[in-house]
Protein backbone atom coordinates (compact mmCIF):
# COMPACT_ATOMS: atom_id res chain seq x y z
CA UNK A 1 0.00 0.00 0.00
CA UNK A 2 2.84 2.36 0.88
CA UNK A 3 4.28 1.72 -2.57
CA UNK A 4 0.99 2.70 -4.12
CA UNK A 5 0.99 5.98 -2.19
CA UNK A 6 4.54 6.70 -3.29
CA UNK A 7 3.51 5.95 -6.87
CA UNK A 8 0.57 8.34 -6.68
CA UNK A 9 2.64 10.96 -4.87
CA UNK A 10 5.20 11.04 -7.68
CA UNK A 11 2.53 11.36 -10.35
CA UNK A 12 0.88 14.18 -8.41
CA UNK A 13 4.16 15.97 -7.86
CA UNK A 14 5.16 15.80 -11.52
CA UNK A 15 1.73 16.95 -12.70
CA UNK A 16 1.87 19.84 -10.24
CA UNK A 17 5.32 20.82 -11.47
CA UNK A 18 4.06 20.69 -15.05
CA UNK A 19 1.11 22.93 -14.24
CA UNK A 20 3.44 25.44 -12.64
CA UNK A 21 5.70 25.41 -15.70
CA UNK A 22 3.20 25.40 -18.51
CA UNK A 23 5.75 25.69 -21.30
CA UNK A 24 6.51 22.03 -20.75
CA UNK A 25 3.02 21.15 -21.93
CA UNK A 26 2.89 23.75 -24.68
CA UNK A 27 6.27 23.17 -26.34
CA UNK A 28 5.86 19.62 -27.68
CA UNK A 29 2.32 20.45 -28.73
CA UNK A 30 3.35 23.56 -30.65
CA UNK A 31 6.18 21.62 -32.22
CA UNK A 32 3.74 18.91 -33.30
CA UNK A 33 1.40 21.43 -34.92
CA UNK A 34 4.23 23.38 -36.55
CA UNK A 35 5.87 20.34 -38.13
CA UNK A 36 2.54 19.23 -39.57
CA UNK A 37 1.87 22.68 -41.05
CA UNK A 38 5.33 22.58 -42.66
CA UNK A 39 4.43 19.55 -44.79
CA UNK A 40 1.74 21.16 -46.96
CA UNK A 41 4.05 24.15 -47.42
CA UNK A 42 6.99 21.98 -48.42
CA UNK A 43 5.26 19.36 -50.53
CA UNK A 44 2.62 21.56 -52.10
CA UNK A 45 -1.01 21.63 -51.21
CA UNK A 46 -2.51 19.04 -53.56
CA UNK A 47 -5.33 17.52 -51.47
CA UNK A 48 -4.83 14.03 -52.93
CA UNK A 49 -1.16 13.86 -52.05
CA UNK A 50 -1.72 15.21 -48.54
CA UNK A 51 -4.55 12.82 -47.90
CA UNK A 52 -2.38 9.89 -48.95
CA UNK A 53 0.53 10.76 -46.67
CA UNK A 54 -1.45 12.22 -43.75
CA UNK A 55 -1.11 9.16 -41.45
CA UNK A 56 2.63 9.12 -41.98
CA UNK A 57 2.98 12.86 -41.43
CA UNK A 58 0.98 12.83 -38.21
CA UNK A 59 2.81 9.83 -36.82
CA UNK A 60 6.30 11.02 -37.73
CA UNK A 61 5.52 14.42 -36.20
CA UNK A 62 4.20 12.74 -33.05
CA UNK A 63 7.39 10.70 -32.89
CA UNK A 64 9.60 13.77 -33.17
CA UNK A 65 7.50 15.71 -30.65
CA UNK A 66 7.72 12.80 -28.20
CA UNK A 67 11.47 12.62 -28.69
CA UNK A 68 12.00 16.35 -28.14
CA UNK A 69 9.92 16.29 -24.97
CA UNK A 70 11.97 13.45 -23.48
CA UNK A 71 14.67 15.70 -22.12
CA UNK A 72 12.27 17.16 -19.55
CA UNK A 73 11.56 13.67 -18.16
CA UNK A 74 14.54 13.46 -15.81
CA UNK A 75 16.54 16.63 -16.51
CA UNK A 76 15.31 18.94 -13.74
CA UNK A 77 15.18 16.11 -11.20
CA UNK A 78 18.72 15.17 -12.12
CA UNK A 79 19.92 18.75 -11.76
CA UNK A 80 18.34 19.46 -8.37
CA UNK A 81 19.06 16.05 -6.85
CA UNK A 82 15.49 14.81 -6.42
CA UNK A 83 16.30 11.96 -8.77
CA UNK A 84 18.83 10.68 -6.25
CA UNK A 85 16.20 10.91 -3.53
CA UNK A 86 13.80 8.86 -5.65
CA UNK A 87 16.44 6.21 -6.29
CA UNK A 88 17.49 6.10 -2.63
CA UNK A 89 13.93 5.60 -1.39
CA UNK A 90 13.06 2.15 0.01
CA UNK A 91 10.64 1.45 -2.85
CA UNK A 92 11.68 -0.33 -6.07
CA UNK A 93 13.09 2.28 -8.40
CA UNK A 94 11.45 0.77 -11.47
CA UNK A 95 7.94 1.37 -10.07
CA UNK A 96 8.70 4.98 -9.18
CA UNK A 97 10.24 5.49 -12.60
CA UNK A 98 7.05 4.14 -14.15
CA UNK A 99 5.12 6.78 -12.19
CA UNK A 100 7.36 9.49 -13.61
CA UNK A 101 6.87 8.15 -17.13
CA UNK A 102 3.09 8.08 -16.71
CA UNK A 103 3.07 11.66 -15.48
CA UNK A 104 5.29 12.64 -18.38
CA UNK A 105 2.95 10.99 -20.86
CA UNK A 106 -0.06 12.75 -19.34
CA UNK A 107 1.73 16.06 -19.82
CA UNK A 108 3.30 15.59 -23.25
CA UNK A 109 1.56 12.66 -24.93
CA UNK A 110 -2.08 13.20 -24.11
CA UNK A 111 -2.26 16.76 -25.53
CA UNK A 112 -1.13 15.36 -28.89
CA UNK A 113 -4.21 13.14 -28.88
CA UNK A 114 -6.45 16.13 -28.34
CA UNK A 115 -5.16 18.17 -31.28
CA UNK A 116 -4.59 15.21 -33.62
CA UNK A 117 -8.21 15.02 -34.94
CA UNK A 118 -8.08 18.70 -35.84
CA UNK A 119 -4.84 18.26 -37.76
CA UNK A 120 -6.20 15.12 -39.44
CA UNK A 121 -9.13 17.15 -40.73
CA UNK A 122 -6.78 19.87 -41.92
CA UNK A 123 -4.84 17.31 -43.93
CA UNK A 124 -8.09 15.94 -45.38
CA UNK A 125 -7.99 12.50 -43.83
CA UNK A 126 -11.15 10.39 -44.37
CA UNK A 127 -13.41 10.46 -41.32
CA UNK A 128 -13.40 6.70 -40.76
CA UNK A 129 -9.66 6.68 -40.22
CA UNK A 130 -9.60 9.50 -37.65
CA UNK A 131 -10.94 7.18 -34.97
CA UNK A 132 -8.26 4.63 -35.76
CA UNK A 133 -5.64 7.40 -35.74
CA UNK A 134 -6.72 8.38 -32.22
CA UNK A 135 -6.67 4.76 -31.09
CA UNK A 136 -3.16 4.22 -32.45
CA UNK A 137 -1.99 7.44 -30.81
CA UNK A 138 -3.56 6.38 -27.53
CA UNK A 139 -1.76 3.03 -27.68
CA UNK A 140 1.43 4.24 -29.32
CA UNK A 141 2.44 7.45 -27.55
CA UNK A 142 2.80 5.75 -24.11
CA UNK A 143 5.19 3.32 -25.79
CA UNK A 144 7.17 6.27 -27.12
CA UNK A 145 7.45 7.67 -23.59
CA UNK A 146 8.39 4.29 -22.12
CA UNK A 147 11.06 3.48 -24.70
CA UNK A 148 12.29 7.05 -24.73
CA UNK A 149 12.75 6.88 -20.96
CA UNK A 150 15.39 4.19 -21.47
CA UNK A 151 17.30 6.38 -23.90
CA UNK A 152 17.04 9.51 -21.79
CA UNK A 153 18.09 7.69 -18.62
CA UNK A 154 21.26 6.56 -20.40
CA UNK A 155 22.13 10.10 -21.49
CA UNK A 156 20.82 12.25 -18.63
CA UNK A 157 24.28 12.54 -17.08
CA UNK A 158 25.83 13.80 -20.31
CA UNK A 159 26.25 17.46 -21.13
CA UNK A 160 25.85 16.95 -24.88
CA UNK A 161 23.26 14.19 -24.79
CA UNK A 162 20.72 15.68 -27.22
CA UNK A 163 22.10 14.39 -30.51
CA UNK A 164 22.99 10.98 -29.16
CA UNK A 165 19.49 10.59 -27.71
CA UNK A 166 17.89 10.68 -31.14
CA UNK A 167 20.33 8.05 -32.37
CA UNK A 168 19.45 5.78 -29.45
CA UNK A 169 15.70 6.24 -29.42
CA UNK A 170 14.52 6.59 -33.02
CA UNK A 171 15.53 3.08 -34.21
CA UNK A 172 13.61 1.67 -31.25
CA UNK A 173 10.53 3.67 -32.26
CA UNK A 174 10.36 2.02 -35.67
CA UNK A 175 7.94 -0.87 -34.87
CA UNK A 176 5.39 1.50 -33.34
CA UNK A 177 5.63 3.78 -36.35
CA UNK A 178 5.18 0.91 -38.80
CA UNK A 179 2.15 -0.65 -37.16
CA UNK A 180 0.43 2.60 -36.27
CA UNK A 181 0.99 4.19 -39.67
CA UNK A 182 -0.14 1.03 -41.38
CA UNK A 183 -3.30 0.75 -39.28
CA UNK A 184 -4.37 4.30 -40.12
CA UNK A 185 -3.65 3.75 -43.80
CA UNK A 186 -5.65 0.51 -43.89
CA UNK A 187 -8.55 2.16 -42.10
CA UNK A 188 -8.53 4.87 -44.75
CA UNK A 189 -9.16 2.28 -47.44
CA UNK A 190 -11.84 0.58 -45.36
CA UNK A 191 -9.91 -2.57 -44.42
CA UNK A 192 -9.98 -4.19 -40.95
CA UNK A 193 -7.19 -3.10 -38.62
CA UNK A 194 -7.61 -5.57 -35.74
CA UNK A 195 -4.23 -7.19 -36.30
CA UNK A 196 -2.28 -3.93 -36.13
CA UNK A 197 -4.22 -2.74 -33.09
CA UNK A 198 -3.63 -6.05 -31.31
CA UNK A 199 0.08 -5.84 -32.01
CA UNK A 200 0.18 -2.25 -30.73
CA UNK A 201 -1.59 -3.37 -27.56
CA UNK A 202 0.92 -6.15 -27.05
CA UNK A 203 3.84 -3.77 -27.65
CA UNK A 204 2.32 -1.43 -25.06
CA UNK A 205 1.89 -4.25 -22.51
CA UNK A 206 5.44 -5.48 -23.07
CA UNK A 207 6.97 -2.05 -22.75
CA UNK A 208 4.99 -1.18 -19.61
CA UNK A 209 6.37 -4.33 -18.00
CA UNK A 210 9.89 -4.31 -19.41
CA UNK A 211 10.93 -0.70 -20.02
CA UNK A 212 10.97 0.68 -16.42
CA UNK A 213 13.48 -1.97 -15.47
CA UNK A 214 16.42 -0.95 -17.72
CA UNK A 215 15.42 2.68 -17.16
CA UNK A 216 15.92 2.32 -13.41
CA UNK A 217 19.20 0.46 -13.93
CA UNK A 218 20.47 3.12 -16.31
CA UNK A 219 19.41 5.94 -13.96
CA UNK A 220 21.33 4.37 -11.09
CA UNK A 221 24.32 4.19 -13.37
CA UNK A 222 23.93 7.80 -14.54
CA UNK A 223 23.53 9.19 -11.04
CA UNK A 224 26.71 7.89 -9.44
CA UNK B 1 28.61 -25.51 -12.80
CA UNK B 2 28.65 -29.25 -12.03
CA UNK B 3 28.20 -30.15 -15.66
CA UNK B 4 31.19 -28.17 -16.88
CA UNK B 5 34.60 -29.85 -16.51
CA UNK B 6 36.88 -28.16 -14.04
CA UNK B 7 39.58 -27.46 -16.61
CA UNK B 8 37.15 -25.47 -18.73
CA UNK B 9 36.04 -23.39 -15.76
CA UNK B 10 39.66 -22.68 -14.87
CA UNK B 11 40.37 -21.70 -18.48
CA UNK B 12 37.59 -19.13 -18.47
CA UNK B 13 38.62 -17.76 -15.09
CA UNK B 14 42.15 -17.22 -16.36
CA UNK B 15 40.92 -15.65 -19.60
CA UNK B 16 39.01 -13.09 -17.57
CA UNK B 17 42.28 -11.72 -16.24
CA UNK B 18 43.87 -9.23 -18.66
CA UNK B 19 47.55 -10.33 -18.52
CA UNK B 20 46.62 -13.95 -19.14
CA UNK B 21 44.36 -13.02 -21.99
CA UNK B 22 47.08 -10.88 -23.51
CA UNK B 23 49.69 -13.62 -23.33
CA UNK B 24 47.29 -16.30 -24.59
CA UNK B 25 46.15 -14.29 -27.62
CA UNK B 26 49.80 -13.62 -28.46
CA UNK B 27 50.24 -17.33 -28.97
CA UNK B 28 46.92 -18.02 -30.72
CA UNK B 29 46.92 -15.11 -33.15
CA UNK B 30 49.24 -16.55 -35.86
CA UNK B 31 47.14 -19.73 -36.03
CA UNK B 32 43.93 -17.77 -36.36
CA UNK B 33 45.42 -15.74 -39.20
CA UNK B 34 46.61 -18.89 -41.00
CA UNK B 35 43.17 -20.51 -40.73
CA UNK B 36 41.50 -17.31 -41.90
CA UNK B 37 43.74 -16.94 -44.94
CA UNK B 38 43.25 -20.60 -45.92
CA UNK B 39 39.47 -20.45 -45.54
CA UNK B 40 39.21 -17.19 -47.46
CA UNK B 41 41.49 -18.49 -50.19
CA UNK B 42 39.55 -21.70 -50.71
CA UNK B 43 36.21 -19.96 -50.33
CA UNK B 44 36.97 -17.28 -52.89
CA UNK B 45 38.55 -19.77 -55.31
CA UNK B 46 35.51 -22.03 -55.01
CA UNK B 47 33.05 -19.18 -55.25
CA UNK B 48 34.59 -17.02 -57.93
CA UNK B 49 36.24 -19.69 -60.11
CA UNK B 50 34.92 -23.21 -59.53
CA UNK B 51 31.23 -22.50 -59.01
CA UNK B 52 29.24 -22.26 -62.26
CA UNK B 53 27.55 -19.06 -63.35
CA UNK B 54 23.88 -18.73 -62.49
CA UNK B 55 21.57 -19.43 -65.44
CA UNK B 56 19.50 -16.31 -64.79
CA UNK B 57 21.84 -13.86 -63.12
CA UNK B 58 25.10 -14.78 -64.82
CA UNK B 59 28.20 -13.92 -62.88
CA UNK B 60 26.74 -11.10 -60.82
CA UNK B 61 25.26 -13.55 -58.32
CA UNK B 62 28.81 -14.14 -57.07
CA UNK B 63 28.51 -11.14 -54.77
CA UNK B 64 26.64 -13.42 -52.36
CA UNK B 65 30.01 -14.80 -51.25
CA UNK B 66 30.61 -11.47 -49.56
CA UNK B 67 27.06 -10.26 -49.09
CA UNK B 68 25.40 -13.22 -47.36
CA UNK B 69 28.21 -13.97 -44.87
CA UNK B 70 28.38 -10.31 -43.84
CA UNK B 71 24.62 -10.19 -43.35
CA UNK B 72 24.86 -13.28 -41.15
CA UNK B 73 27.77 -11.76 -39.24
CA UNK B 74 25.87 -8.52 -38.65
CA UNK B 75 23.19 -10.42 -36.68
CA UNK B 76 25.64 -12.83 -35.04
CA UNK B 77 27.87 -10.03 -33.76
CA UNK B 78 24.89 -8.16 -32.35
CA UNK B 79 23.95 -11.23 -30.34
CA UNK B 80 27.55 -11.65 -29.15
CA UNK B 81 27.58 -8.00 -28.14
CA UNK B 82 24.32 -8.24 -26.21
CA UNK B 83 25.18 -11.52 -24.47
CA UNK B 84 28.66 -10.43 -23.42
CA UNK B 85 27.18 -7.10 -22.33
CA UNK B 86 24.72 -8.99 -20.13
CA UNK B 87 27.54 -11.11 -18.70
CA UNK B 88 29.46 -7.93 -17.95
CA UNK B 89 26.43 -6.38 -16.24
CA UNK B 90 25.60 -9.40 -14.11
CA UNK B 91 29.03 -10.77 -13.14
CA UNK B 92 31.02 -7.53 -13.54
CA UNK B 93 33.61 -9.27 -15.72
CA UNK B 94 35.76 -6.55 -17.23
CA UNK B 95 36.69 -8.60 -20.27
CA UNK B 96 33.04 -9.27 -21.16
CA UNK B 97 32.38 -5.51 -21.17
CA UNK B 98 35.34 -5.02 -23.47
CA UNK B 99 34.16 -7.80 -25.79
CA UNK B 100 30.78 -6.08 -26.04
CA UNK B 101 32.10 -2.66 -26.97
CA UNK B 102 34.87 -3.98 -29.21
CA UNK B 103 32.31 -5.96 -31.21
CA UNK B 104 30.24 -2.90 -32.08
CA UNK B 105 32.47 -1.29 -34.76
CA UNK B 106 33.12 -4.69 -36.38
CA UNK B 107 29.41 -5.46 -36.45
CA UNK B 108 28.63 -2.03 -37.85
CA UNK B 109 31.18 -2.58 -40.63
CA UNK B 110 29.69 -5.95 -41.54
CA UNK B 111 26.22 -4.42 -41.58
CA UNK B 112 27.46 -1.66 -43.84
CA UNK B 113 29.18 -4.16 -46.15
CA UNK B 114 25.97 -6.21 -46.35
CA UNK B 115 23.95 -3.11 -47.26
CA UNK B 116 26.53 -1.82 -49.71
CA UNK B 117 27.09 -5.09 -51.57
CA UNK B 118 23.33 -5.64 -51.58
CA UNK B 119 22.70 -2.37 -53.33
CA UNK B 120 25.50 -3.05 -55.81
CA UNK B 121 23.74 -6.30 -56.67
CA UNK B 122 20.33 -4.66 -56.65
CA UNK B 123 21.18 -2.12 -59.34
CA UNK B 124 21.64 -4.61 -62.21
CA UNK B 125 19.15 -7.19 -60.83
CA UNK B 126 16.26 -5.14 -59.52
CA UNK B 127 17.10 -2.00 -61.49
CA UNK B 128 17.36 0.13 -58.36
CA UNK B 129 19.94 0.78 -55.65
CA UNK B 130 17.49 0.65 -52.81
CA UNK B 131 14.02 -0.75 -52.09
CA UNK B 132 12.10 -0.21 -48.86
CA UNK B 133 11.82 -3.92 -48.47
CA UNK B 134 11.69 -5.96 -45.27
CA UNK B 135 15.23 -7.22 -45.27
CA UNK B 136 16.83 -3.97 -46.33
CA UNK B 137 14.99 -1.83 -43.85
CA UNK B 138 15.63 -4.11 -40.89
CA UNK B 139 19.29 -4.27 -41.79
CA UNK B 140 19.43 -0.47 -41.97
CA UNK B 141 17.83 -0.24 -38.52
CA UNK B 142 20.43 -2.69 -37.27
CA UNK B 143 23.14 -0.35 -38.56
CA UNK B 144 21.55 2.49 -36.59
CA UNK B 145 21.45 0.34 -33.46
CA UNK B 146 25.17 -0.33 -33.84
CA UNK B 147 25.89 3.34 -34.41
CA UNK B 148 23.87 4.20 -31.31
CA UNK B 149 25.99 1.82 -29.26
CA UNK B 150 29.23 3.29 -30.64
CA UNK B 151 27.98 6.85 -30.18
CA UNK B 152 26.86 6.26 -26.60
CA UNK B 153 30.18 4.67 -25.68
CA UNK B 154 32.03 7.63 -27.16
CA UNK B 155 29.84 10.19 -25.39
CA UNK B 156 30.45 8.94 -21.84
CA UNK B 157 33.88 9.78 -20.48
CA UNK B 158 34.12 7.22 -17.69
CA UNK B 159 34.65 4.01 -19.64
CA UNK B 160 33.43 1.67 -16.88
CA UNK B 161 30.13 3.55 -16.79
CA UNK B 162 30.07 3.70 -20.58
CA UNK B 163 30.41 -0.08 -20.84
CA UNK B 164 27.42 -0.56 -18.57
CA UNK B 165 25.35 1.94 -20.52
CA UNK B 166 26.25 0.22 -23.77
CA UNK B 167 25.31 -3.18 -22.34
CA UNK B 168 21.87 -1.90 -21.31
CA UNK B 169 21.32 -0.35 -24.73
CA UNK B 170 22.43 -3.50 -26.55
CA UNK B 171 20.05 -5.63 -24.47
CA UNK B 172 17.13 -3.30 -25.16
CA UNK B 173 18.01 -3.50 -28.85
CA UNK B 174 17.85 -7.29 -28.76
CA UNK B 175 14.19 -7.17 -27.74
CA UNK B 176 13.66 -4.95 -30.72
CA UNK B 177 15.41 -7.06 -33.34
CA UNK B 178 12.73 -9.72 -33.85
CA UNK B 179 10.03 -7.06 -33.61
CA UNK B 180 11.68 -5.03 -36.34
CA UNK B 181 12.26 -8.07 -38.46
CA UNK B 182 8.74 -9.47 -38.38
CA UNK B 183 6.91 -6.17 -38.35
CA UNK B 184 8.70 -4.96 -41.41
CA UNK B 185 8.22 -8.25 -43.16
CA UNK B 186 4.55 -8.13 -42.38
CA UNK B 187 4.32 -4.52 -43.44
CA UNK B 188 5.96 -5.36 -46.71
CA UNK B 189 3.65 -8.19 -47.66
CA UNK B 190 0.96 -5.57 -47.98
CA UNK B 191 2.77 -3.79 -50.77
CA UNK B 192 4.48 -6.81 -52.15
CA UNK B 193 6.72 -6.28 -55.13
CA UNK B 194 7.73 -9.04 -57.56
CA UNK B 195 11.38 -8.69 -56.54
CA UNK B 196 11.09 -10.12 -53.06
CA UNK B 197 10.06 -13.62 -54.05
CA UNK B 198 13.36 -14.07 -55.81
CA UNK B 199 15.40 -14.02 -52.62
CA UNK B 200 12.79 -15.96 -50.68
CA UNK B 201 13.53 -19.32 -52.32
CA UNK B 202 17.23 -19.57 -52.93
CA UNK B 203 17.39 -23.14 -54.20
CA UNK B 204 21.12 -23.28 -54.29
CA UNK B 205 23.36 -25.96 -55.77
CA UNK B 206 26.05 -27.67 -53.65
CA UNK B 207 28.88 -26.30 -55.81
CA UNK B 208 27.64 -22.81 -54.97
CA UNK B 209 26.70 -23.56 -51.37
CA UNK B 210 29.99 -25.06 -50.24
CA UNK B 211 32.13 -21.97 -50.98
CA UNK B 212 29.44 -19.88 -49.30
CA UNK B 213 29.77 -21.89 -46.11
CA UNK B 214 33.56 -21.63 -46.30
CA UNK B 215 33.26 -17.87 -46.62
CA UNK B 216 30.85 -17.73 -43.69
CA UNK B 217 33.39 -19.61 -41.57
CA UNK B 218 36.23 -17.41 -42.75
CA UNK B 219 34.22 -14.30 -41.79
CA UNK B 220 33.80 -15.77 -38.31
CA UNK B 221 37.55 -16.09 -38.05
CA UNK B 222 38.04 -12.57 -39.35
CA UNK B 223 35.69 -11.35 -36.63
CA UNK B 224 37.68 -13.28 -34.01
CA UNK B 225 40.96 -11.79 -35.22
CA UNK B 226 39.61 -8.23 -35.39
CA UNK B 227 37.90 -8.65 -32.02
CA UNK B 228 41.05 -9.91 -30.31
CA UNK B 229 43.13 -7.06 -31.72
CA UNK B 230 40.57 -4.50 -30.54
CA UNK B 231 40.37 -6.12 -27.11
CA UNK B 232 44.15 -6.03 -26.75
CA UNK B 233 44.31 -2.33 -27.57
CA UNK B 234 41.40 -1.57 -25.25
CA UNK B 235 43.06 -3.60 -22.47
CA UNK B 236 46.34 -1.73 -22.85
CA UNK B 237 44.50 1.59 -22.71
CA UNK B 238 42.39 0.73 -19.70
CA UNK B 239 45.17 -0.96 -17.75
CA UNK B 240 47.89 1.51 -18.65
CA UNK B 241 48.82 1.94 -14.99
CA UNK B 242 49.03 -1.79 -14.30
CA UNK B 243 52.30 -3.57 -13.71
CA UNK B 244 51.93 -6.08 -16.54
CA UNK B 245 51.48 -3.36 -19.15
CA UNK B 246 54.63 -1.66 -17.89
CA UNK B 247 56.50 -4.96 -18.19
CA UNK B 248 55.16 -5.43 -21.75
CA UNK B 249 56.31 -1.96 -22.78
CA UNK B 250 59.79 -2.50 -21.32
CA UNK B 251 59.95 -5.84 -23.12
CA UNK B 252 59.24 -4.18 -26.48
CA UNK B 253 62.02 -1.65 -26.13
Amino acid sequence: MALFYAFIAIIRRDLLLAVRRRSEIANPLLFFILVITLFPLGIGAQPHLLQAIAPGIIWVSALLAAMLSLDSLFRSDFDDGSLEQILLSPYPASVLVLAKIIAHWLVTGLPLLIVAPLLAVLLGMPTQSIGVLLLTLLLGTPVLSLIGAIGVSLTVGLRRGGMILSLLVLPLYVPVLIFAGNAVEMAGSGLPVDAQINILISILCLSVVLAPWPTAAALKMSVN
Amino acid sequence: MFLIPNAVVRFFHRMASPPHFYAFTDKVMPWLIIIFVLLTGFGLYGGLYLAPADYQQGDSYRIIYIHVPSAWMSLFIYMVMAISGAIGLVWRIKLAEIVAISSAPIGASFTFIALFTGSLWGKPMWGTWWVWDARLTSELILLFLYLGVIGLYGAIDDKRVASKAVAILALVGVVNIPIIHYSVEWWNTLHQGPTVTKIDKPSIHVSMLFPLLLMALSFKFYYLIALIQRIRIELLQRERNAQWVKAKVLELR
